[in-house]
């Protein structure tokens, strides 16, 4: 597990682009580089620790993925960081402005966009009226607001739907509301907890399709999931959470560190002149099932090629090389099953 | 302090209210009953008695309800502007933008407040206007307007209202059902009205001016007690971990 905790976070990069707000300029001077920067956060709900010390960096534009079981403090981190809770020690800021100050607490709140866990629309007003809503707490001015929620509705294909009560809505279409509702007022930073959660097939990538979208226009987003196909397609890095940080990277760089880079090569036949020209070669964990050979490579791009020239050289047909990549989910359930 | 997010989180409200006839026909129920039924009960006393001090102690007792009302109105209003959030889970967006939790708190206090001492105020026109007609030939003189019914009314109303509120506040902040929510909140401020209501009629007390604003000042110091309460209890942190 050390191994995995070593060398995972970054230096922030990236300079967020500047805004009109006042005191923005030095905020920024002063803190932060990342978007979102995380640093020693812990949270105790009297005796009980909910997160504890977790430190992290999100760039502007980046999705980052929040992993972690049931109970592991994913929504508790995301509150902190949407200055809905407070944090009992560490720090935290989003582009530059310090989650722990109550002054910066309402840049912060004006500059994220939230999609909680449960969609907390008013059932009897329309689609159009929930956003308008927020539009005017958010003080848009009316054209702003007209645009954005025309905008965001036709995205999420619902605005021929606009005059009518949420209340009569479909599960997947309040979703939706929400998402919608999270960006009416074009936030820099969209914080999400299980957007996708209990969605149908289709109306699950309609939203998915439109985080993308959404990073596309250099949105940062933070996505609580337990989606992990949705969080391989979708994030740049991937934190994994349970109570306390367990790692945080890349999805194809997670799977490297807990499962190294796996080659496979499928031959016609195997005979021992092949098994021992590939044995010269001092494969680590090298697996023979059949006609196939499974070992782990350093260096893939350098090292597949000798294997393919020795196993020829031998007289060998090769069918096929390949990767072996676990899906994130068995990548998942294994740094898991190490903190038990 | 930005009263125009307080204003615009009560004008939601309202925009809910109006589309739930639950909570706009108890309001016209209520009002009706006070402005019709009371002076119709005052035209049977005074066809009963022509005895000016009974008929004018059971008037003034009637108006007293003015008062009652104003702590029954908002407990409809307040329960489902704070406990329908809780039960939509629509406080964390709220809570998640830039409002504070008081511009929150007065929001939902202006929801609760406003319609329930309007309707007061509307109600209690017809209610004086009938009760002038039908006691004017036993008493030879106007009987409202009267000093007791503006204490009532600018007094005793606005303070019952914002203890009511309060107290639905501190009530909601512990309660996770709308049923509940609204029958102790209905009983907690409208039950000393009551014993005060039943202390007239059983001519204990007399409702002069000067107990009037007796009740005024006890009021005021109750509502400066649950209004600090409410408060304490509406910070995110609580409503968000600690609301059940």
């Amino acid at each position: 597990m050390i191994s995995l905790l070593q060398g995972t976070q970054r230096d922030a990069r990236i300079v967020p682009e500047p805004s009109p707000d006042e005191g923005y300029v030095s905020n920024v001077q002063q803190h932060a580089q990342s978007m979102i920067d995380v640093q020693h956060l812990t949270k105790t709900f009297g005796k009980d620790i909910a997160v504890d010390d977790v430190s992290f960096q999100v760039d502007q534009g980046e999705i980052f993925g929040f992993l972690g079981p049931n109970g592991a403090g994913k929504t508790t981190t995301m509150r902190m960081l949407c200055c809905l809770i407070s944090k009992t020690t560490g720090d935290a800021h989003i582009s530059g402005f310090d989650i722990g100050n109550p002054a910066d607490s309402l840049q912060i709140r004006k500059m994220i966009g939230l999609v909680p866990d449960a969609v907390g629309l008013y059932e009897e007003l329309s689609a159009y009226d929930n956003l308008d809503f927020y539009g005017k707490l958010y003080e848009c001015t009316e054209p702003q607001r007209k645009a954005n929620i025309e905008k965001f509705l036709t995205m999420l294909d619902l605005w021929d739907k606009r005059d009518q009560p949420v209340g009569n809505f479909s599960k997947g279409m309040k979703q939706k509301v929400a998402v919608a509702r999270a960006l009416v007022h074009d936030p820099a930073v969209l914080f999400m907890d299980e957007p996708t959660a209990n969605l149908d097939p289709e109306s699950s990538k309609v939203v998915t399709d439109f985080i993308l979208e959404l990073r596309r226009e250099g949105k940062t987003i933070f996505l609580n999931t337990h989606n992990l196909d949705e969080a391989q397609r979708m994030c740049d890095r991937i934190g994994i959470l349970k109570t306390s940080l367990l790692t945080v990277n890349t999805p194809d760089e997670l799977r490297k560190a807990v499962w190294g880079s796996n080659t496979v090569i499928q031959l016609a036949d195997v005979d021992d002149t092949i098994i021992s020209a590939v044995q010269s070669l001092n494969p680590k964990n090298l697996v023979r099932d059949g006609n196939q050979f499974t070992f782990a490579v350093d260096d893939p791009l350098a090292d597949n090629p000798k294997f393919v020239q020795a196993i020829v050289a031998a007289g060998g047909r090769i069918q096929y090389v390949t990767q072996l990549n676990p899906a994130l989910e068995e990548t998942y359930l294994r740094i898991i099953q190490e903190t038990r | 302090m930005r009263l125009s997010k307080a204003w615009l989180i009560a004008s939601k409200d309202f925009m809910i209210f109006w589309k739930k006839p639950t909570i706009l026909y108890s309001l016209v129920f209520f009002e009706l009953l006070m402005s019709l039924g009371f002076p119709f009960l005052v035209k049977y006393i005074v066809s009963r008695t022509s005895n000016l001090a009974v008929i004018g102690a059971r008037i003034d007792a009637f108006s007293f309800w003015f008062a009652i009302g104003a702590a029954i109105l908002p407990v409809g209003i307040a329960s489902y502007s704070l406990v329908g959030e809780k039960l939509q889970q629509s406080l964390e967006p709220l809570l998640a933008a830039p409002v504070t939790d008081g511009e929150i708190l007065v929001g939902k206090g202006i929801a609760a407040f406003l319609p329930a001492i309007v309707s007061s105020y509307v109600s209690a026109v017809p209610f004086m206007v009938l009760v002038d007609v039908f006691v004017h030939g036993t008493f030879h003189h106007l009987y409202y307007p009267n000093w007791n019914i503006g204490v009532i009314l600018l007094l005793l109303a606005p303070l019952v209202s914002l203890f009511s509120v309060a107290a639905n506040v501190l009530i909601s902040s512990r309660s996770g059902d709308v049923r509940t929510a609204q029958q102790l909140g209905t009983a907690i401020p409208m039950l000393p009205l009551i014993a005060i209501y039943l202390l007239t009629e059983a001519r204990v007390i007399t409702l002069t001016l000067s107990t009037l604003l007796v009740i005024g000042a006890v009021l005021a110091v109750l509502d400066v007690l649950t209004i600090s309460a409410a408060i304490g209890s509406f910070r995110r942190d609580v409503i968000l971990t600690e609301w059940t």
